[in-house]
């Protein structure tokens, strides 16, 4: 008899690559150590990664789930264990449990326009979204990227963002709350991209990640537009421990974010994102 | 004239304007294009025009010690910019400048305060219209203010994207 493998329990991982994004982000790409085979994952999901001696931190998977052989995380250092993590090197271990969690709802979208909202290091959970949609584009309407972040310095993934924009197939806008001279983009919040975004609202799927006021905002703005409530899909974050709901840390009213999200549809989520007690 | 009529009323701003007052509007209108740096007005001067933009893209600057000038805003096809014309000292509160070539219609405004003084219900038109894009300037400054893209995710047990 084989016994089931103990969710509690990571596996050693190696770093095989660190990107430096920004001056406090930063990307590690793993692999398993022992040969092992990485489980796949769906968009949206997220690991736990464990810095021995140190802790353990949710954070979202930010790779492409059509080639799950390598683990790819984006984040920022903010606390003791990510700021550990900043100071890992290729060759480093660490331990990965996971994937655990609910996915961006891809496949609902097929003959859709698909707008995907991003604010700051939310562009990170939006990117397997992304990848996945690229990977079958003819299955898609219109695809739009609005992805807004603090100034020019703090945009992620610069050079994947600047081939993006060269592609035919996706429209993409990038704006940031201030900038010097030198910058010849939009400046502004990233809700005021969506009434002049190029996607038909009436027939548009929408995921939407960045920090919480951020998606109210855009939620807002994407109902004004003529979206469905049924059709924007968010990613949540709340205090996690566990990631696999036996904690409780991470609940908000009835959910638990690691359990039955993070990505929710926006319907059930509507009475509790007003609830300032959650 | 009828030309710059036209124009008016293919633009958004002036969507519900009435066709007697989309004329009186149209006699203080006229056709401008700027180069891509081209400084539009700067913070300070008289502010005798706004602009109905038709195509490119301006950004309003402010300048900040030390830092320089910092674009706070960006406005594209569309948009109105400045709205100092309609409230005195009728000075320009900000610098605007073309960031792409650009493409306006330029209201006179001093015409136009004229106009709306002889004619109360375009006053109020125009106030309700400005009123809006007031509104939305104040909200979006309000969210930049926010710094809402920095104060997010901080500390370990979250998911931190």
């Amino acid at each position: 008899m084989i016994a089931a493998a103990d969710p509690m329990v990571p596996n050693l991982h190696r770093i095989q690559k660190v990107t430096q994004e920004t001056s406090d982000t930063f990307t590690l790409a793993l692999a398993p150590s022992c040969g092992r085979k990485c489980p796949a994952f769906r968009p949206g999901q997220f690991n736990m990664l464990y810095v021995f001696g140190v802790g353990e931190v949710p954070i979202s998977i930010s790779g492409d789930p059509a080639t799950p052989e390598t683990l790819v995380h984006t984040t920022r250092a903010v606390g003791a264990v990510t700021a550990a993590m900043k100071k890992m090197r290729p060759g480093d271990q660490l331990g990965v449990r996971g994937p655990y969690g609910t996915e961006w709802p891809v496949a609902e979208a097929h003959d859709r326009d698909v707008v995907i909202v991003a604010g700051g290091i939310g562009l990170a959970p939006l990117r397997p979204a992304l990848y996945s949609l690229l990977n079958h584009r003819e299955r898609y309407g219109r695809v739009v990227l609005l992805y807004g972040t603090r100034s020019p310095e703090d945009i992620l993934y610069r050079t994947e963002i600047q081939k993006w924009r060269s592609q035919f197939d996706l429209d993409v806008h990038v704006t940031v709350d201030r900038a010097t001279g030198k910058w010849r983009g939009n400046v502004g919040v990233v809700t005021s991209l969506i009434p002049k975004a190029p996607f038909d609202p009436y027939h548009a799927t929408a995921f939407v990640c960045g920090p919480e006021i951020m998606m109210r905002y855009t939620i807002l703005a994407l109902l004004k537009r003529g979206v469905e409530k049924d059709s924007i899909h968010l990613s949540m974050e709340r205090n996690m421990k566990c990631a696999v709901g036996f904690c409780g840390h991470c609940q908000i009213g009835p959910l638990f974010v690691c359990r039955d999200g993070p990505v929710f549809g926006y319907p059930r989520l509507e009475k509790l994102l007003d609830k300032r007690e959650l | 004239m009828k030309e710059m009529r036209n124009l008016l009323a293919e633009h958004p701003f002036f969507e519900s304007l009435s066709p007697t007052h989309l004329d009186l509007v149209a006699g203080c209108g006229k056709n401008v294009v700027f180069e891509a740096g081209r400084q539009i007005f700067r913070e300070g001067e008289p502010a005798e025009y706004f602009y109905i933009i038709r195509h490119g893209k301006v950004a309003i600057d402010v300048y900040a010690p030390g830092l320089g000038n910092m674009s706070i805003q960006t406005l594209g096809e569309g948009e109105v910019l400045g709205w100092s014309w309609l409230v005195p000292p009728y000075e320009w509160r900000f610098d605007a400048r073309a960031v792409e070539l650009t493409r306006a219609v330029a209201l006179d405004g001093n015409c136009l305060r004229g106009k709306c003084e002889g004619d109360n219900a375009l006053g109020f038109q125009l106030l309700k219209k400005f009123s809006q894009v007031m509104a939305q300037r104040l909200e979006a400054t309000r969210m930049q203010l926010l710094d809402m893209y920095g104060t997010s995710m901080k500390g370990g047990g979250r998911k931190l994207s």
